[in-house]
């Protein structure tokens, strides 16, 4: 028998947590499933400046842990479990986990969305030997060496600059002739003298014996192929949603989000989606906030018209 | 009650390399969120594989010397060490399903041995 809640959040970032606030002060019998412990991305962000509320900014652990305080502090339970896969009978909705199974009439889906691979040769082989996709951990292997970055959004610049405090230099890598990153961060980036920029390429390499030693570029406009010597080799070419479970239930976007609604309301009654995993998501700690408190909202509306 | 030992540059060879089970090493630092992740994992699995295995810490700020020796680059790093010798290795977040396959298959090794 799978055990019975009211919501059954699947992922404990800003989006889940909020959500389980939300619906717990609702007095909703509330689960967050978590594959690992709540935080989600922000949790390995370093200095968090633009979450409104903290003038002096604040660190993306902290703010993690604050949320998830405040969502245990009403009662939410939280499990630590992988989802497998997510079933719709009638009214209810079950989750199938590797610690067994969960039932509830709603559910938010709040997973977010896992950096997205480069797929290029030498990336898996190096992962863990000079190839890293968190700055804020392994930052402090790289002392004195030079590092590059590929990508050229908000995560990539701020997570270059965090590594100019260890690394002799931070090379940012990026396929076009400009920054994505906000304004702010590409000025901060720009007056660093840390920090180098090569536009209009993308790798296509990853080499090294034991460890990364070397990148193979090609710019893609002139076609000019040539090596760059680096220690490591951080990656930020964005996120991929953590939907496989959910390919063969609701509709998708072609790069994976689910599709909702203003409510956060997806195709199938009592199923709602929050944050990164979601459609046109604004891809921000606040946003995500914002879309589990809309999702809860709405998934608390539907419980009181089926009846819980 | 088994849990993980904290063991450094120091203490590596005899607490790791001689033991006489598998050892699974979680190289990790303070200022790791991931590592955070993965500790409460990591002393789940001390408590189910007790006696069977045993279970490391290495701090990577304190102990440059393995650290460097292992040429981890990235942490949360785990390495089962099975007779002196690295056996298998993850890096980063993983469901304790995973860890708890290489672990087995470090035992079943150790049985034929």
């Amino acid at each position: 028998m799978a055990k019975e809640y009211d919501i059954i959040i699947v992922g404990g970032g800003p989006a889940g947590l909020t959500a389980a606030i939300y619906s717990a002060r609702a007095r909703l019998k509330t689960l967050i499933i978590e594959k690992a412990v709540p935080g989600g991305q922000i949790a390995t962000t370093g200095l968090v400046e633009n979450y409104p509320g903290f003038p002096d900014g604040v660190m993306g652990g902290e703010l993690s842990q604050l949320m998830a305080d405040q969502a245990k502090k009403f009662d939410t339970e939280t499990i630590s479990a992988e989802v497998l896969s997510l079933e719709v009978r009638d009214n209810e909705r079950v989750i199938h986990t590797s610690e067994g199974d969960y039932s509830a009439k709603a559910v938010i889906l709040a997973g977010g969305a896992d950096p997205t691979k480069l797929g290029i040769p030498g990336e898996n082989e190096f992962t863990g030997k000079g190839v890293s996709y968190c700055a804020t951990c392994d930052g402090p292997f790289f002392i004195n060496k030079v590092v590059a970055v590929i990508g050229g959004g908000d995560s990539a610049v701020d997570e270059g600059m965090f590594l100019t405090r260890f690394a002799s230099k931070v090379i940012v890598i990026h396929r076009r002739d400009q920054l994505r990153a906000t304004k702010i961060i590409q000025e901060r980036a720009f007056a660093n003298p840390k920090m180098e920029f090569i536009w209009d390429t993308v790798v296509e390499a990853i080499e090294g014996n034991e460890v990364v030693q070397r990148l193979q570029l090609k710019n893609v406009k002139t076609q000019e192929r040539r090596t760059l010597e680096v220690g490591g080799v951080f990656v930020y070419v964005g996120l991929r949603p953590n939907t496989d479970f959910l390919k063969s239930i609701l509709a998708l976007s072609p790069d994976g989000h689910i599709l909702v609604n203003e409510q956060m309301e997806t195709a199938i009654p009592g199923i709602f989606a929050a944050g990164d995993i979601r459609v046109n998501a604004a891809r921000q700690a606040v946003s995500a906030a914002g879309d589990g408190a809309t999702a809860a909202l709405a998934a608390e509306k539907y419980l009181s018209q089926v009846g819980h | 009650m088994s849990k993980p030992i904290a063991v450094d540059d120091k203490t590596f060879d005899d607490t790791v390399l001689k033991a006489e089970v598998p050892v699974l090493v979680d190289f990790w630092a303070p200022w790791c969120g991931p590592c955070r992740m993965v500790a409460p994992i990591v002393d789940e699995l001390a408590e189910e594989y007790s006696g069977r295995a045993n279970f490391a810490k290495v701090n990577t700020d304190e102990n440059p010397g393995i650290t460097s020796q292992y040429k981890i680059l990235s942490i949360p790093t785990l390495i089962v060490f099975n007779g002196g010798q690295p056996a298998s290795q993850v890096v980063g977040y993983r469901p304790k399903s995973e860890l708890k396959k290489i672990l087995d298959a470090a035992l079943a090794k150790q049985r034929h041995a």
